[in-house]
Parts: C-alpha cells; sequence; structure tokens
C-alpha cells in the first residue's frame, strides 16, 4: 500500500485502534476543478475512470459488492427463520450444514447471510450519519469562524477526548437494547472525528481566491458552502465516509458482542455474543464465531482499499510516487544512499 | 507552555463533562439504580429503607442543583457509594485493584506496540519498494481489520483451548496468592501474553503505517539532504535527523490513540476474563450496578486523561518549537 | 592541477513520460582558488549539475554519464562508504534555504559537532573549532546553544556556512545562498564569504539565476541553458563582451542603477521541454538572431579568445 493513510472515520473501536492521520489529499483538495462548481460532470467520470483502472480498486469494490449483494438477496439464499433449531448444538461444518450449528442449534451459514443485513444496514446508516453530522458541524465552525467556531472546537475535542466505548457503554446502559439504541448512541458519539477533519479542510479551502471571489460577488453564505467549498471537498467526504462506515460496523460489532443489541436479533455481532455466551471457545465450536469475525474483517479490508483507491486517484502526489517505483523497479534500481550512476543506454 | 495548559484546561473540562453526564444520564434515561436495587433485591425493602437507599445514591427531595453539588463533592473525594452487584462493597474498593489490572496491561500493550510500530515504521520507509515495504504495510493492515476481540477470540481458541500453550482466563494463577515472589510475577507475566499480544497485534499496524507515513514525509526534507551531504553514517541521518522528526506527528495522535486502545482492551479483558476496568465495567452494566459502572467510566475517562497529559509533557520535551510558542 | 574536474556530465531523471535529461554533456573544471560561477534560468540543470557532483540527487534522477575527478578520484566512481568518507571534507555545500537545511530539532551545536565527531576530533576539540568558525561568520558563541527556529535568516545562513566549513573543505559548492535573504542582508553574507574565502582559500562553485551577483564576485562564469554550457569566460571579459544570444539577453534582464539608461528586454518564450528539446541549438527558438542552420546542428564549444569559449553558430 502506497504512502499516506487517509482521513477517513475515527478509529474503530473493535477493529484498527488509530486514529488514521491527516489525508495527504487534503493538501490537494481545492484546487477549484476548472470553474468552481461548473462541470462536475467532466472531473465526475475522470474521477471514476480513475478509479476503476486501479487493481485494488475494483478488488475492494468487488469484494465489497459480494457482501451487499448477499445481503440484500439473503432471504433467497438463506430462506426461513435464521434462529429456528434445525440440529443438535455446536456441530461442525457438514454437508448439510455448511458452517454447522450453533450453540442453540441454529444454522451458521444462515445466521451469517440474514446477519449481514443488519450489520451491514447499521454500519452504513451510522457511516452517512456521522459524515453528515461531521459535515454539518465541521463546515460550520470552519467556514464562520469566530466564536462559533471555538464553541464549536471545543465541544469536538471534549468529545474526541473522551474515550468512546466506555462512553458508548455508559449511554447504551441506559436504553433498551436494540438496533436502535445503537445507532443512536453510535451517531451521537462519534461525529468528532469527521468534524475535525471537515473543519480543517474548510479553514484552508475559505482562504482560497474562489471563495473570495464568490464573497465579493455577493453569493450567500449558504451558496458559497454548498456549490463551492463542498464540491472541492467531495473526495475527502467521499473517503471520510467509507472511513466511518468501517468503524461504525466494527464499534456495532463490540456493542453488540456486549450484549447491546436486542440479544434476538440475528447480525454478526450477536452471533459472537452467543458464541461468547454459550463458551463456544471451550467447546471447540470455531464455526460458531470464526465465520462473523471473518466477514466483519473483510468488509473492513475492502473498504479500506477502496479508500486507498479514492486516495490515489484525488492525490496527484500519491500517484507519481507509485509510477516512480514502478519505473525505477523497470530500471532494477534500488534505493541506496547515493545517486546512482547507470552509464548503459537503458536510461 | 500555553500549550500544556491548553491541553490541561481540555482535559479538566472532559472530566467535567464526564461527571455531569453521569449525573444526568440516572436522572433523565428510563434506568434507574435505586429501582435496579430494589429489583435485584426482590423487593424485599420496606418503604423507609427505600427512601434511605435513595438519598444514598444522592436522589434525595432536594433541588437538583443541591444533588448535584453534594454529587460532585462526593466524586472528587472519590466516594461512589456502594455497589448494587456486589452489595454492600465500596464501589472505590472494587476499583482499585481493577485499575491496577488496566493500567499494567494497558501499559505493556501501549508501549510494545508503540516501540514495534515505530521502529518497523522507519525501517520500512528508508528502503521503500523494498521486500519489507510491500509486505509489512498490507499484511499490517489486514490484521488490523479484524475486531480486536475476535483476534482475542482466535488467539484463545488456538494457543490456549487447543495447543494449551497459554492460560485461558484471569491475570495469575488461582493457585497463587498476589506478593513479590518470582513465582508470581512469573504467572503474572505469563497470563499477560496473549491479551497483550492480540491488543498489540491490531494495534502495531496502525503505528507502523502512521511512522511510515511521516517518515517518508519527512526524507523529503532538505535537512536530510544536507546530513547526507556532510557525510554522516546511515544510522545517524536515520534516526538523530529523520525518525527525530518524524515522530514528532506520532506524539501527537499518541494521546489521542490511547482512548481507543483502550476501548479495544476492554473488549480484550472480557474474552480473557482479565480483571480489569473493562471486565468490571460490562459485569456492573449486566448488573445493572449503575454506581460501579458510573465509577468505572470516570475512572477510565481520567486513565486516559492522565495518560494523554504524560504524554504532553514528553511531546513539549521532544519539540524545541513548542516551547517558544 | 585542477581542483574539480567535470567532464562529459549526464543526468537524467527517470519519470513516467519518459526520462528527461535534465544536464547533457557539461564539462568544466574548478581551479584551486577561484569561484566561479555558475548561471543560468530556472530548469537549466544548474542545480541538478552541483547536486550530481556530490551524488545527493534523490531519486527518481540517476546519473547516466561523465566523470568527476576530484584529484584522481572520480567522485561517480566511488561507493556508498567512500562517499560518507569524501564528503564534506573535500566538497561542502551550501543549499539555497538555510531554515529547511538545519534540522529543526536539533541545537546548533550539536549540528556543527556531529560531522567534526564524525571524522575523528573529539567533543572538546569540535567545540573549540565550533565556537572559532561561528567567530569567523560573525556570530556569537552562545548562540550554539539554540535552535534553528530561534535565529534570524540572516543568522541562519551565516550557520551553514560556519558547517560548510567545519572540516576545512577544498571547495564550496554554494546553491543560490541569497537567493532566499533580502538585498541588504545579501551583500553582507556576500561580503562575508569573500573575507572567508581570503582567509581559508577553498575555491567555491557559486550557483544562481542572478548574473549580476555573479560579475563582481566571481573569477569564471559558465552560463547554463536547457541542460548544456552555451558560453564559459573570465567575469569581467564575459561582462564586457557577452558572445552568445543567450548571454546577452540575461545581461539585458537587469537593470543597473547606474550607467546610461537602456531598454529592458526579457528573453522571449519559455525554456525547451527537456523530453524532447528542439533539434540543433537548444536556444534557437527563442533566439533573435537563429539563422536556419541552428535548427539543424548542434554547435560544439569554440575558443574565440583567451580562455572565452562558446557554442554558437555565430561564431
Amino acid at each position: 500500500m502506497s504512502a499516506s493513510i487517509p482521513a477517513c472515520g475515527p478509529p474503530n473501536l473493535g477493529n484498527k485502534m488509530k486514529p488514521i492521520m491527516q489525508s495527504s489529499q487534503a493538501e490537494n483538495v481545492g484546487k477549484p476543478k476548472s470553474a468552481p462548481g461548473r462541470s462536475m460532470q467532466s472531473t465526475q467520470k475522470e474521477f471514476l475512470a480513475g478509479l476503476l483502472s486501479q487493481r485494488k480498486a475494483m478488488f475492494g469494490a468487488i469484494l465489497l459488492a459480494i457482501f451487499i449483494l448477499a445481503a440484500i438477496f439473503a432471504p433467497l439464499i438463506a430462506p426461513g427463520d435464521p434462529t429456528r433449531f434445525v440440529g443438535r448444538q455446536n456441530q461442525p461444518p457438514s454437508a448439510e450444514h455448511w458452517l454447522g450449528t450453533t450453540g442453540q442449534g441454529q444454522d451458521v451459514l444462515a445466521q451469517l447471510v440474514i446477519g449481514s443485513r443488519v450489520s451491514l444496514l447499521v454500519g452504513f446508516t451510522v457511516g452517512l450519519l456521522i459524515t453528515l453530522l461531521g459535515l454539518a458541524i465541521g463546515m460550520t465552525a470552519g467556514y464562520l469562524g469566530g466564536i462559533v467556531d471555538g464553541l464549536l472546537n471545543v465541544l469536538t475535542n471534549v468529545f474526541l477526548i473522551i474515550p468512546a466505548l466506555p462512553l458508548l457503554i455508559t449511554l447504551a446502559s441506559f436504553l433498551p437494547p436494540g438496533i436502535a439504541t445503537v445507532t443512536f448512541v453510535l451517531t451521537i458519539t462519534s461525529w468528532a472525528w469527521p468534524a475535525r477533519v471537515f473543519r480543517s479542510q474548510t479553514l484552508s479551502l475559505r482562504e482560497k481566491d474562489f471563495v473570495a471571489a464568490s464573497i465579493v460577488s455577493g453569493e450567500s453564505t449558504f451558496r458559497i458552502i454548498f456549490s463551492e467549498i463542498l464540491p472541492n471537498m467531495m473526495s475527502l467526504v467521499v473517503s471520510s465516509f467509507f472511513g466511518n462506515v468501517i468503524y461504525a460496523i466494527g464499534a456495532d460489532v463490540g456493542l453488540a458482542f456486549l450484549g447491546f443489541e436486542n440479544v434476538t436479533t440475528v447480525s454478526w455481532g450477536t452471533m459472537l455474543y452467543w458464541a461468547q455466551n454459550n463458551s463456544a471457545l471451550l467447546q471447540g465450536a470455531w464455526w460458531t464465531f470464526v465465520p462473523p469475525g471473518l466477514c466483519v474483517a473483510l468488509v473492513a479490508f475492502a473498504t479500506t482499499l477502496l479508500i486507498y483507491a479514492v486516495d490515489e486517484v484525488t492525490n496527484p502526489r500519491l500517484k507519481t510516487e507509485k509510477e516512480i517505483t514502478a519505473v525505477l523497479k523497470k530500471y532494477r534500481i534500488t534505493t541506496k544512499r547515493a545517486t546512482p550512476v547507470i552509464r548503459d543506454p537503458a536510461g | 507552555m500555553k500549550y500544556l495548559l491548553r491541553h490541561l484546561g481540555l482535559y479538566l473540562l472532559a472530566i467535567w463533562v464526564s461527571l455531569t453526564l453521569n449525573f444526568l444520564l440516572p436522572r433523565t434515561m428510563p434506568g434507574n439504580p435505586v429501582s435496579a436495587l430494589i429489583g435485584r433485591m426482590h423487593g424485599k425493602f420496606s418503604p423507609d429503607q427505600i427512601e434511605a437507599l435513595k438519598k444514598a445514591y444522592g436522589f434525595t427531595n432536594a433541588p437538583v442543583l443541591q444533588q448535584y453539588f453534594d454529587y460532585l463533592t462526593h466524586a472528587l473525594r472519590g466516594d461512589f457509594g456502594l455497589s448494587i452487584s456486589a452489595y454492600p462493597a465500596k464501589v472505590s474498593t472494587i476499583i482499585s485493584t481493577a485499575l491496577m489490572w488496566t493500567i499494567l496491561l494497558g501499559l505493556v500493550t501501549l508501549l510494545l506496540s508503540f516501540l514495534l510500530g515505530t521502529v518497523l515504521g522507519v525501517i520500512v520507509s528508508w528502503r521503500r519498494g523494498g521486500f519489507l515495504d510491500s509486505v509489512l504495510p498490507s499484511l499490517f493492515n489486514f490484521i488490523g481489520s479484524f475486531p480486536y476481540f475476535f483476534l482475542a477470540m482466535l488467539a484463545l481458541f488456538i494457543l490456549g483451548f487447543t495447543l494449551n500453550w497459554f492460560p485461558m482466563s484471569h491475570a495469575y494463577s488461582d493457585l497463587l496468592s498476589p506478593g513479590w515472589t518470582w513465582e508470581y510475577i512469573g504467572s503474572v507475566i505469563y497470563h499477560l501474553i496473549m491479551p497483550a499480544g492480540t491488543v498489540i497485534l491490531v494495534s502495531v499496524g496502525g503505528w507502523l503505517i502512521g511512522m511510515r507515513s511521516t517518515m517518508i514525509a519527512v526524507l523529503a526534507e532538505d535537512y536530510i539532504i544536507m546530513a547526507e551531504a556532510k557525510g554522516l553514517p546511515q544510522w545517524q541521518v536515520m534516526f538523530k535527523y529523520a525518525m527525530r522528526n518524524a515522530i514528532l506527528p506520532n506524539f501527537t495522535q499518541f494521546g489521542m490513540s490511547i482512548g481507543f486502545i483502550l476501548g479495544g482492551q476492554i473488549l480484550t479483558e472480557i474474552v480473557f476474563s482479565y480483571p480489569g476496568l473493562g471486565f468490571y465495567l460490562v459485569r456492573a452494566v449486566t448488573a445493572h450496578d449503575y454506581p460501579l459502572m458510573q465509577a468505572l467510566f470516570l475512572m477510565i475517562t481520567l486513565a486516559i486523561l492522565v495518560a494523554n497529559f504524560i504524554v504532553d509533557l514528553l511531546y513539549v520535551r521532544l519539540d524545541p518549537r513548542v516551547r517558544a510558542a | 592541477m585542477a581542483l574539480l574536474d567535470v567532464k562529459n556530465l549526464q543526468v537524467e531523471y527517470l519519470t513516467a513520460r519518459g526520462p528527461v535529461k535534465a544536464v547533457d554533456g557539461i564539462s568544466f573544471n574548478i581551479n584551486p582558488g577561484e569561484v566561479v560561477g555558475l548561471a543560468g534560468e530556472s530548469g537549466s540543470g544548474k542545480s541538478t549539475a552541483a547536486h550530481a557532483i556530490l551524488r545527493i540527487l534523490r531519486s527518481p534522477a540517476i546519473i547516466t554519464g561523465g566523470q568527476a575527478l576530484f584529484g584522481e578520484r572520480d567522485i561517480l566512481s566511488m561507493s556508498d562508504e567512500e562517499l560518507e568518507q569524501f564528503r564534506w571534507q573535500n566538497i561542502a555545500i551550501v543549499f539555497q534555504s538555510a531554515m529547511n537545511s538545519l534540522n529543526p530539532v536539533m541545537r546548533i551545536r550539536d549540528q556543527l559537532l556531529d560531522v567534526m565527531q564524525q571524522k575523528g576530533f573529539s567533543k572538546s576539540q569540535a567545540l573549540h573549532r565550533a565556537r572559532n568558525l561561528f567567530n569567523l561568520v560573525g556570530i556569537e558563541a552562545s548562540r550554539l546553544d539554540s535552535y534553528p527556529h530561534e535565529l534570524s535568516g540572516g543568522m541562519r545562513q551565516r550557520t551553514v556556512i560556519a558547517i560548510s566549513l567545519a572540516l576545512s573543505p577544498d571547495m564550496l559548492i554554494m546553491d543560490e545562498p541569497t537567493t532566499a535573504l533580502d538585498v541588504v542582508v545579501q551583500k553582507d553574507i556576500l561580503e562575508q564569504i569573500a573575507v572567508l574565502r581570503e582567509k581559508l582559500g577553498f575555491s567555491i562553485l557559486f550557483i544562481t539565476h542572478d548574473l549580476s551577483l555573479l560579475v563582481e564576485f566571481s573569477t569564471r562564469i559558465l552560463i547554463m541553458y536547457a541542460g548544456q554550457i552555451v558560453e564559459q569566460a573570465p567575469a569581467y571579459e564575459l561582462f564586457k563582451n557577452p558572445l552568445h544570444p543567450y548571454t546577452v539577453g540575461l545581461m539585458n534582464s537587469f537593470p543597473s542603477i547606474s550607467g546610461d539608461k537602456h531598454r529592458l528586454t526579457g528573453i522571449a518564450g519559455s525554456p525547451p521541454d527537456m523530453i524532447a528539446p528542439p533539434s540543433g541549438c537548444r536556444f534557437h527558438p527563442r533566439c533573435p538572431k537563429a539563422m536556419p542552420v541552428c535548427s539543424q546542428k548542434t554547435p560544439v564549444m569554440k575558443t574565440v579568445s583567451e580562455d572565452h569559449t562558446v557554442a554558437c553558430h555565430l561564431y
């Protein structure tokens, strides 16, 4: 994977712990593509074309698409109620039950497929909500500046520094377990990281000439934010959205694992909850927890690839770095310390 | 110094927000500690006793502001009342041992993953396009995609259950009693390996990729070319010039990451039944033991803020430009 | 014998669009005690050539031909270890931006000491020498304890010069050392350098785009265009009698405070694309005196008068 990490979502509770740093693409976003705000179609086309030419993107997109399609067509793939009793408990994978049975005698594969609907739905919904909320707060703070910025900034920092999982647990414990609770608490606690990212991007865009021109020509604040600044942030918003989705899926699974989702719901997280509570590990029933965990990891990984691809397409510096590495490999130059001297005509 | 004061101010604000949140939540949300306790005791209390209990947990008839003030003063004194699930044990007693274990596990994982990730990041960035560079970041990226607790379960299953190489629960062998003996310390370390190992494995990737990122940016700077032109040996350029500068942005990230590592650690503690704050937090939630739960939340937050402050102090030492500001 | 003898140096940058030949066969030498100025516009390859001599060019640059003889040894065939030994002792370099050349988290003192201790000085010897160097460049020794950001622009440049002299090199490469400074400080620094040179006797390869600086300061001047040297002459001779149309254009681009008023003319056009440079003489698209042969044949360096060479079909 090349160079820097994109600034996507907040660190995953259950997954990557490290807050992903400021996107290298952030420095490049904001060059008004042709006439600012207009002729978006051509740049959008270039963007998609560039994206599709990346092998990583294709792999990530296909993998993600498989999961999404499986979730959509789940009732066709695994018909019936996934919680019904189908066989003896903790049976290893067999021809009849491809992934075996759970500690309650339910079909693991059926649960996995049906459960993907909840996990992905919550993940994408929360991811979207966090991105929108973060945009609203971040852009307001960044554009308006002054006291509004000061206050919103303090608010953002407080939410960033109070540890996420303990806060989530505390909040969720006062509410009835269920998807609504999980969605709610995740949304109101996790907007801070994207808000911070969007705020700093808005701040730097605000200083650009094309914004000054718009202000002078009398455009309303609303229009400036939506037609001038936002379009120039789109690639950042997209990669942030994907990052937030990864975070949300992980956090949802984490909360479900702790029992905050209604335990009668079927999702990847509750599957792990039951596996832990039925002491699957102590009974050697690895098929009850490995599949859901693996699915979460694969979805996260596929989305990460997409984020890298978006980053590469939008950051010319990254692109040229990749090209340079490829060119160097072609001439078989390994980076020694001093400038290499190659005298043959291959140069 | 302004830098430190600014951060300190933020931390104090965060503590206050946490305390206030703790105060408001039981009073605004559906759950209520006293009803929970009564529920537990299957309603064997007389109305007078119920009143006394309510008072003990701060639900007096006094005006809300008074209750708030009382609550704050109690909390600052370290008095969090009595636990419900372990009634009548004091919350503070339960917390103190748990705190110790969490800090031990936390310090070990934090330091080791930071060191490992940073050094690997430096090495990988030095030979860009080399073998390690093409393998390690992607590999750790993939490992980092797994939920902490899932890897913990996997490790527990493979290394603990199947291969029986490591103990599967607790902080030290049940056969031993705590004390400064080699046996005890050895047992503690032995029990640390799996929980710490899984958290480190998932976290290293983040540090590695972050360090690699900053190293690449630093290596493009002119003072690195100058160091090379001076004829300094490779290790000096790599560490004294490059790493010394590249590590700074990672330090500021460090502070924020602590919160998140601890989140993952909480989940890992559950899988391994490791008796830390996280472990008790979840038990408290299941038992609706709100006083314990809220105190644990506060403790965890406090631990993170303290850790953040220590990192800030370190950062000021490392970056001379900040001292001037 | 010349201190540094560069023969037919060629440097390429490998880009995805193809190799860009930034330096295409330049030859020159520098004798002990000389100040040789290397002038040309941005993109002419002068910095690239200078960095190539010390082999500190970054990827994707590669050196594809030529020699850089320092005495008997060819710098271009040295190994990493030999270069480590060679650098700074024999040739040192002063970069354009002093602020960027200094490690922001290390004290100045340590940045002076490390290169000396590397070559065998003891700590106290090195410290003593550091104080002397600072005296030489006119900074008080107490500033050794400072960090780079605590010094002014002029002080930083002097610091970098002091560091460059730490091992008493025979030659200094100065890459636009005053471009980033304001005019008054510029003059100060140049005077300082001249004084130091008198005292210590090192040669200088002075790179700049500002020809007016060189005329007073250097012994000889080389004019570089599009990766090639197009004219070479002693400083005064060049000033009095510029031969190559490009040199003439450069001279006319600078206003002079004294003397007759003359029209400022720039040089029409822009620097050529180095992936596919113009055929024949690279300057011909912009040359006011271009002839048909200029686009067909590349001119060779001819000696026109004593020590004055030029590559142009006019001669």
